[in-house]
C-alpha cells in the first residue's frame, strides 16, 4: 500500500483538489436546495485544504497545517451559521429553494 | 471713550465709523424684537455719538494742528491705522483713516445733517411697519459714508463707495411691495454699477502703473513721475495721452454714476421713490456728493491732466443747465427737487473741474443744508397733503403749515442765491472760479463759457425753485375738500430739524465771504490745510480783482432776482392763464422738456432693449439648452439610465451573484498571472545566442505572439518563444522583446543590452530578468 502512496506525486493531490473544488463550484452554482449549496461550499473549502496541505508538504513548511486547521474551524462556524439560517428560512417560507429566495435585492 | 494715543496726530478715528455701524448691526439683527422707541434711540444715539466724536476730533485735535500749520507747521492731519487689510506681494492696503480739513468738513456735514434726518425720520416714519430695517439701513449708510470720506486710500474709499450704493438701493426700494419702487432701486443700483466699474478700473490702473493706492503714496509717486518727466505722463501705452488722463477719466466715470452727472444721471430722479428723508440724506446731502469729494480729494491727480479737468467742467456745466431746464416742467415736488439736485451737483463738478476745489466743497457744504432742508420740508408738505406730491394740486399752504412754509422760503432764497443766504456765497464763488479759471492748455474762452452757462443756470434755478414755492404755498388751494380739511403742521420731530437746517442755510454762507476788501474767508483758509499745497498754483479766484468779483456778484444776484421775478409773474396765483397759453404755444418744446428730453426712452432703445434681447437669447440657448437640458437633466438621465441597467444585475438570486464573483476571481487571477515579458540569453557557439522568452503562465500566455528585434532597427528579426540568433560581431547589442498577450492583445515590450563575448565560453549576459513596463 505504501508503495502506491509513494507513487502519488504532488500533481495527483492538486488534481484531486481541483476536481473537488470544481464539483463544489458546480454544486453551489447549479443546485437549488440551500442545504446542497452549503454542502458544496464545504466541499470547496476542503478542496482548498487539500491544496494547502499539498503545498505545505511540497515546501516542507508546517505553517500550512495550521492554516488548514483554521479553515476547518471557519468551515465549522460557517456550517453552524449557514444551517441556522437555512432553518430560519425554512420556518419562514416552508421551502429552501435558492431560486425562489430573491429578497436580497435593491 | 477713545483717548489720545501716543502721537499727537494719532486719533482713534475708526470709532466714528464703527458707532453707526454698531447701531446698524443692532437694528438689523435684533431690531424687529425691539420697541419702536428703542430702535429710534439706538439709531439717533449712534449717529449723535458719531457727531460728538467728530466734533471732538475736529475741534479738539485737528483745529490746533491747523492753527499750527497756518504758522508754518506740518499739514493738519489726524491719522488712524486701524489694521492691515490686505497684504499680498507688493500690495499692502491698510484699513487706515485720515482726518484733514477736507474730510473734517465732510464728516461734520454727514453726522450733523444725518443726525437731523434721523430725528426727522422718527416722526416721518412713525407709522411704518418696518422701523428697524429703515433705521438699520440709515445707520449703515451713515457708517459707509463716513468710511468713504475718512478712508486713507482708494480701496477703503471704494468699500464706502459700494456701501453707500448698497444702502441707497435698499432705501430707494424700501417699499419694495410696489413694483415701481423696486424697479427704481434696481435702476439706481445698475446705473451706479456702471460708474463703479469705471471707478474700479481707475484704481487698478493707478495701482498697476504707480504701485500705490493710498493718497499720500499716490501723491508722492505722481510727483516723482512728474519730476522724472516719465513717459507714462506724456504718452501712456503709446496713446499720446497721459496715464493720469485715463485714470482720471475712469475715476470721473465713477463720480458720474454716484453723483448723477450726464450721462449717468437718470437714476437720481427715479430714486425719489424712497422715503423722503432718504432722498434728503442720501440723494441730496451726502452720497451724491461723494463724486465731488473724490475729485477734490484726488485733486493732485486731476490737476496733472487738464484734459480731464476740462471734461469734468464741461460735463458739470452741461448737467447743471440740462437738469435745470427739465426742472421747469416737472409737476412732482420731489422730482423738481431731484432735478435741482442733479443741477446743483453739476455746479459742484463745474467748480472742481475748473480747479476751484474750495468753491466746489463749499457749495457741497451749504447745499447739504438747504437741499436736505428742502427735501425734509417737501416731506412735511407731503405729510400735510396726505402723501400727495403733485404740485398742481397744492397751493395756499402758506398759512396752514407756517413753520414748513417759513423754512421752505428760506431754503428757496438760499438755493436761488439771494444775498446773504448760504447759496449766494457758495454759488458766487463757483461762478467766480469758473470765470477766472485758466488751466494749462485750456483755451482762453473755456472758463468764461462755463461761467456763462452756470450764470444762466443760476437764473433757471431761481425760476424753477420759486415756481415750486409759489405753486405749493401761494395763492388758493387747488386740493379737493377732503384733503384740505386734513392739512396739518408736522410734529416737532419733523419741524425741529427744518428750523435747524434753515438756520444753517442763513448763516453758513458767512463762513466763506468773497474776496473783497480783505473780508475773511474762513472756509477757504480752513481747506487750505488740504488744498493749500497744490491749489495755489491753479486756483485764480483769489487773484481776481475786486472789480471783477463785484461785477460777477451783481450779475449772479441779478439773475437770481430775474428768475424769482419771472416765477412770481407766472405762478404767484397758481398756474395762471399766461402759463396755460405758454404751454399751448410752446407745446412741442414743453412736451420735450416735460418728458425729460426722452433720455430714458433713448437709453431704453439703445441699451436696455438690445441687452434684454441678448439676455433672452442667452437664456434660450445657454440656460435652456445647455444648463437645463444638457447639464442638469442630462446628468440625471445618465445616472438614472445606468442605474436601471445596473439594477437588472442585482435580482436577488444568490447564485447569479456567485457567478459574477467567480468571473471576477478568474479575471483577477488571469491578470495577476499575466507575466511581464522576460527572456534569458545563453551562448550557442561563436557569436550566436539562444534566446528563450518567458511569456508568463496566465491564460494570456496561450497564443501569445513573441517577436524579436536584434538589430535595433525597429524591424522584426525573428518570432517565437525560443530562437537562436547570430550576431555579426561580438560586443554590446540592444535586444528588444515584444510580447502580445494571447487573451487581451496587450503589447508589452522589453529592451535589454546584452554583451556577446569575443571568445565565447559561457553566457555573456547574466540571465537576470529585467522587466520593464
Amino acid at each position: 500500500m505504501s508503495n502506491v502512496l509513494w507513487q502519488l506525486s504532488t500533481s495527483h493531490f492538486l488534481a484531486l483538489s481541483a476536481v473537488l473544488f470544481t464539483i463544489g463550484v458546480a454544486g453551489a452554482l447549479f443546485r437549488r436546495n440551500a442545504l446542497i449549496v452549503l454542502m458544496s461550499i464545504e466541499l470547496m473549502l476542503n478542496a482548498g485544504n487539500i491544496a494547502i496541505l499539498t503545498f505545505a508538504r511540497l515546501h516542507h513548511d508546517q505553517s500550512g497545517h495550521g492554516l488548514a486547521m483554521m479553515v476547518i474551524a471557519v468551515a465549522a462556524a460557517e456550517a453552524a451559521v449557514g444551517l441556522a439560517i437555512v432553518v430560519a428560512v425554512f420556518r419562514a417560507t416552508r421551502h429552501v429553494n435558492v431560486d425562489r429566495l430573491t429578497a436580497l435585492k435593491h | 471713550m477713545p483717548t489720545l494715543a501716543t502721537s499727537p496726530t494719532d486719533w482713534p478715528l475708526h470709532w466714528i465709523v464703527l458707532l453707526p455701524l454698531l447701531g446698524a448691526a443692532i437694528n438689523l439683527l435684533v431690531g424687529r424684537k425691539l420697541a419702536r422707541r428703542t430702535v429710534h434711540l439706538i439709531a439717533c444715539g449712534s449717529v449723535l455719538a458719531a457727531l460728538l466724536l467728530s466734533l471732538s476730533a475736529v475741534v479738539g485735535s485737528l483745529y490746533p494742528l491747523w492753527k499750527a500749520s497756518q504758522t508754518g507747521g506740518a499739514a493738519p492731519e489726524l491719522r488712524d491705522l486701524f489694521y492691515t487689510w490686505i497684504q499680498s506681494g507688493s500690495l499692502r492696503v491698510e484699513m487706515a483713516f485720515l482726518l484733514d480739513p477736507l474730510s473734517a468738513v465732510m464728516i461734520l456735514t454727514i453726522t450733523f445733517v444725518g443726525f437731523l434726518i434721523h430725528v426727522y425720520s422718527t416722526g416721518y416714519m412713525a407709522h411704518d411697519p418696518r422701523p428697524a430695517a429703515y433705521f438699520g439701513y440709515l445707520n449703515l449708510f451713515t457708517a459707509a459714508m463716513l468710511l468713504l470720506v475718512l478712508g486713507d486710500s482708494l480701496p477703503v474709499m471704494f468699500i464706502g463707495w459700494e456701501g453707500v450704493g448698497l444702502c441707497s438701493y435698499l432705501l430707494i426700494g424700501f417699499w419694495f411691495d410696489k413694483e415701481k419702487y423696486a424697479n427704481a432701486g434696481r435702476k439706481a443700483f445698475i446705473v451706479n454699477r456702471i460708474g463703479d466699474f469705471g471707478f474700479l478700473l481707475g484704481i487698478l490702473l493707478l495701482y498697476a502703473n504707480v504701485g500705490a493706492v493710498d493718497y499720500a503714496g499716490l501723491e508722492a509717486s505722481l510727483a516723482q513721475l512728474v519730476g522724472a518727466n516719465s513717459p507714462l505722463l506724456t504718452s501712456y501705452a503709446g496713446t499720446g495721452l497721459s496715464l493720469t488722463f485715463f485714470a482720471g477719466l475712469f475715476l470721473f466715470v465713477g463720480a458720474c454714476g454716484k453723483s448723477a452727472q450726464i450721462p449717468l444721471y437718470v437714476w437720481l430722479p427715479d430714486a425719489m421713490a424712497g422715503p423722503t428723508p432718504v432722498s434728503a440724506l442720501i440723494h441730496a446731502a451726502t452720497m451724491v456728493t461723494a463724486g465731488v469729494y473724490m475729485v477734490a480729494r484726488l485733486g493732485f491727480l486731476f490737476l496733472t491732466t487738464p484734459e480731464v479737468m476740462m471734461i469734468i467742467a464741461a460735463v458739470g456745466a452741461t448737467t447743471a443747465i440740462v437738469a435745470a431746464v427739465i426742472g421747469f416742467a416737472q409737476t412732482d415736488i420731489k422730482k423738481v427737487l431731484a432735478y435741482s439736485t442733479v443741477s446743483q451737483l453739476g455746479f459742484m463738478f463745474a467748480a472742481v473741474g475748473c480747479g476751484a476745489f474750495t468753491a466746489g466743497v463749499f457749495h457741497l457744504f451749504t447745499h447739504a443744508f438747504f437741499k436736505a432742508g428742502l427735501f425734509l420740508a417737501a416731506g412735511s408738505v407731503m405729510h400735510a397733503m396726505g402723501d400727495r406730491t403733485e404740485i398742481m394740486g397744492m397751493g395756499g399752504l402758506r398759512k396752514k403749515i407756517p413753520i414748513t412754509h417759513a423754512t421752505f422760503f428760506i431754503y428757496c432764497l438760499a438755493i436761488a442765491g439771494v444775498v446773504p443766504f448760504a447759496g449766494f456765497f457758495s454759488k458766487d464763488e463757483i461762478l467766480l472760479g469758473a470765470y477766472v479759471a485758466q488751466l494749462p492748455y485750456w483755451p482762453e474762452w473755456f472758463g468764461r463759457a462755463i461761467w456763462a452757462v452756470l450764470a444762466v443756470t443760476a437764473l433757471f434755478t431761481a425760476f424753477y425753485m420759486w415756481r415750486l414755492y409759489f405753486l405749493v404755498f401761494a395763492g388758493e388751494s387747488r386740493a379737493d375738500e377732503a384733503t384740505q380739511r386734513q392739512i396739518h403742521e408736522s410734529p416737532a420731530t419733523m419741524t425741529g430739524p427744518l428750523v435747524v437746517l434753515a438756520i444753517g442755510a442763513v448763516l453758513l454762507g458767512f463762513l466763506g465771504l468773497p474776496h473783497i476788501g480783505g473780508l475773511p474767508n474762513a472756509f477757504a483758509a480752513w481747506l487750505s490745510g488740504t488744498f493749500g499745497a497744490w491749489q495755489g498754483t491753479v486756483l485764480p479766484e483769489a487773484h481776481a480783482s475786486t472789480g471783477t468779483t463785484i461785477t460777477l456778484m451783481a450779475i449772479a444776484l441779478a439773475s437770481a432776482l430775474i428768475g424769482i421775478g419771472a416765477a412770481w409773474a407766472l405762478y404767484r396765483n397758481g398756474p395762471g392763464a399766461l402759463v396755460q397759453r405758454l404751454v399751448v404755444v410752446l407745446a412741442p418744446l414743453h412736451r420735450w422738456v416735460a418728458n425729460k428730453f426722452y433720455v430714458d426712452e433713448l437709453y431704453d432703445l439703445l441699451i436696455i432693449r438690445p441687452f434684454r434681447l441678448l439676455a433672452k437669447l442667452l437664456f434660450a440657448v445657454v440656460d435652456r439648452v445647455f444648463i437645463d437640458t444638457l447639464f442638469v437633466n442630462g446628468t440625471g438621465w445618465v445616472t438614472r439610465t445606468f442605474g436601471r441597467l445596473a439594477r437588472r444585475a442585482q435580482n436577488g438570486d444568490v447564485q447569479r451573484y456567485f457567478v459574477a464573483m467567480l468571473l471576477g476571481v478568474v479575471g483577477i487571477v488571469s491578470f495577476a498571472t499575466c507575466g511581464k515579458p522576460r527572456f534569458e540569453a545563453t551562448t550557442a557557439g561563436g557569436t550566436a545566442m539562444r534566446f528563450v522568452a518567458d511569456v508568463g503562465a496566465g491564460p494570456g500566455a496561450n497564443g501569445a505572439k513573441v517577436e524579436w528585434d536584434f538589430t535595433g532597427d525597429g524591424k522584426i528579426d525573428a518570432t517565437g518563444a525560443d530562437v537562436t540568433w547570430s550576431f555579426p560581431a561580438p560586443g554590446s547589442h540592444a535586444v528588444t522583446l515584444r510580447v502580445e498577450d494571447g487573451l487581451f492583445r496587450e503589447v508589452k515590450q522589453l529592451k535589454r543590452v546584452i554583451t556577446v563575448a569575443a571568445v565565447v565560453l559561457e553566457a555573456a549576459a547574466a540571465p537576470a530578468e529585467g522587466a520593464v513596463n
